[in-house]
């Protein structure tokens, strides 16, 4: 459904460069749930910001469904790919109700029945009517991610690009947003690209993962292969052991 | 003999709706070891520590039946007493070196300072300082030396800092979420040297930390903290037979690696346990 292809991204200031994303290539199917694992710095949030033209890229081509995306991209791509991005505290316009948060995209892509739509979303991510007029500030960082997700979800897009959707929550909220994204991905059939540097997460909401360093994409694991420890590369194997936490042996 | 001992601590907020205790009677004992406090944003973990350092942030008041740092009776200290403690005896590690470093000062001044400030000479603060940066395995303590905190990556920066608190040699070190700004394998590095610090000078070290998993390997025993409230305490090795319902559920509300269970469990407060 989504082909990257050779992606190179490169930020330049000046006569600074920064060559963020070096080559990546990788195929996502439809109603696949992809993960793309790597430390920070490792451009693993860039290459899902490029494919929704967040990010300059300087080579190589993205491709949905077969046919290469136009730069910058047009509504209708925003209408079938939606982004989720990490800080809940950051992405919501803390002046915006949430009402009118849910109501910009509907706007811009021209749907109609905007009232019921609201209802629906508001209650398809587990928020309650309630909650719609309200401000970010009256809401918790797992409430705000729901509204961000609610947002992502309202146009009723076929790909959700997720950039450490959980990051910033207490892990029993985590799971109640890993739990909503699950059900939702089931019931709508969707297909997501989950960016996240906790192996854990990607191992329980995808069926593939890609790991990145320094811009390269090191290997592609099945979660199968993740589960037996049947990483091939070095960096992957101390990535899968630092995950476990640490050991009396390290200190040695 | 123990190191801390912390009796009936309660820190206190006045807000508009009367006051607000984010502290409620906590109580435990530290030996030269490694102590955890584990909760969730706003349990009241890093208020805990920052009281033991009379750090609590004005308005807030932080009161105790017993604070006892090696004897000395924490409550009602004078500024110049503090500052005989601080930095010397007692220090704390906070969790982001990007705000917890003076940001126009090179970082081997800032060592050095530590060190001037507790009647070092010249000379020696140098030398102990570039001592320091190489024992928290900085590899060119030179070049760190002379740099700006703008000038390192997350886990120098981390590094460095955990240099300025240790190169006074304290007997007791409070770190409060030291590695979670940082990256999983380097994380893994700062915990060595920790470790390695508590075990060959004896230190007592207090490491405050959301992460259960991440604190249960780590640490020697664990304090879980809800509302306020030290919940349960249990030796880290018995992690897994933990009784509190709100111990249990964080713990089992983590995704695994190889678990498969969907949907996770989520987290059912009770109010009974914030009582």
């Amino acid at each position: 459904m989504l082909d990257v292809k050779d992606l190179e991204v490169t930020f330049t200031r000046g006569v600074e460069q920064v060559h963020a994303v070096r080559g990546v290539t990788f195929r996502v199917e439809k109603g696949e749930s992809y993960g793309i694992v790597g430390e920070s710095g490792s451009g693993k949030s860039t290459v899902l910001r490029a494919i929704c033209g967040l990010a300059p890229t300087s080579g190589g081509e993205i491709a949905f469904e077969g046919s290469p995306l136009p730069t910058p991209r047009d509504a209708a791509f925003y209408r079938r790919v939606q982004m989720v991005f990490q800080d809940p505290y950051a992405s919501l316009h803390p002046r915006h109700t949430v009402d009118s948060v849910l109501s910009e995209p509907l706007a811009i892509q021209g749907f109609d029945d905007r009232e019921n739509r609201i209802e629906r979303a508001l209650e398809e991510v587990g928020l309650g009517q309630g909650f719609r007029f309200r401000y970010p500030h009256q809401l918790s960082g797992g409430q705000r991610q729901r509204v961000a997700v609610a947002r992502a979800l309202i146009l009723e897009p076929e790909i959700l690009l997720l950039d450490e959707p959980t990051s910033a929550l207490d892990a029993s909220i985590q799971a109640e947003v890993l739990n909503l994204l699950d059900r939702l991905r089931v019931e709508r059939g969707l297909t997501y690209i989950l960016v996240s540097h906790d192996l854990a997460v990607v191992s329980h909401m995808c069926e593939r993962l890609l790991v990145m360093q320094h811009g390269q994409a090191v290997e592609e694991l099945a979660r199968d292969a993740l589960r037996a420890r049947a990483a091939r590369t070095d960096y992957t194997r101390r990535l899968l052991q630092a995950s476990v936490g640490y050991s009396r042996e390290d200190a040695a | 003999m123990s190191l801390l001992n912390v009796e009936n601590l309660r820190v206190t907020f006045p807000t508009r709706q009367g006051p607000a205790e984010v502290v409620r009677g906590v109580s435990f004992t530290l030996g030269r070891e490694r102590l955890g406090i584990v909760g969730e944003s706003g349990s009241g973990k890093s208020q805990t520590g920052r009281a033991i350092l009379g750090l609590t942030p004005h308005p807030g008041t932080a009161t105790a039946d017993r604070l006892e740092f090696d004897g000395i009776d924490l409550r009602g200290l004078s500024a110049r007493q503090w500052r005989g403690l601080r930095g010397k005896r007692m220090s704390m590690v906070m969790q982001d070196p990007k705000f917890s470093l003076n940001p126009v000062m090179a970082v081997g001044k800032q060592l050095m300072e530590v060190l001037r400030t507790h009647g070092a000479s010249r000379a020696e603060a140098r030398r102990a300082a570039l001592e320091m940066l190489e024992a928290v395995q900085i590899r060119d303590p030179e070049r760190v030396f002379r740099a700006y905190p703008h000038e390192l990556s997350g886990g120098m920066g981390q590094r460095a800092m955990i240099a300025m608190m240790l190169v006074s040699a304290p007997d007791l070190l409070i770190a409060d979420e030291p590695t979670s700004a940082l990256d999983v394998t380097i994380q893994i590095e700062v915990l060595r040297i920790l470790d390695r610090l508590v075990q060959e000078r004896g230190m007592g070290l207090i490491f405050i930390s959301h992460d259960l998993r991440l604190v249960s390997s780590f640490c020697d025993r664990v304090l879980v903290m809800y509302a306020g409230r030290v919940v349960e305490e249990l030796r880290a090795s018995d992690l897994s037979q933990a009784r509190h319902p709100y111990t249990q559920g964080l713990l089992n509300c983590l995704p695994q690696i190889d678990g498969d269970r969907r949907p996770l469990p989520t987290l059912d407060r009770d109010a009974s346990w914030a009582e």
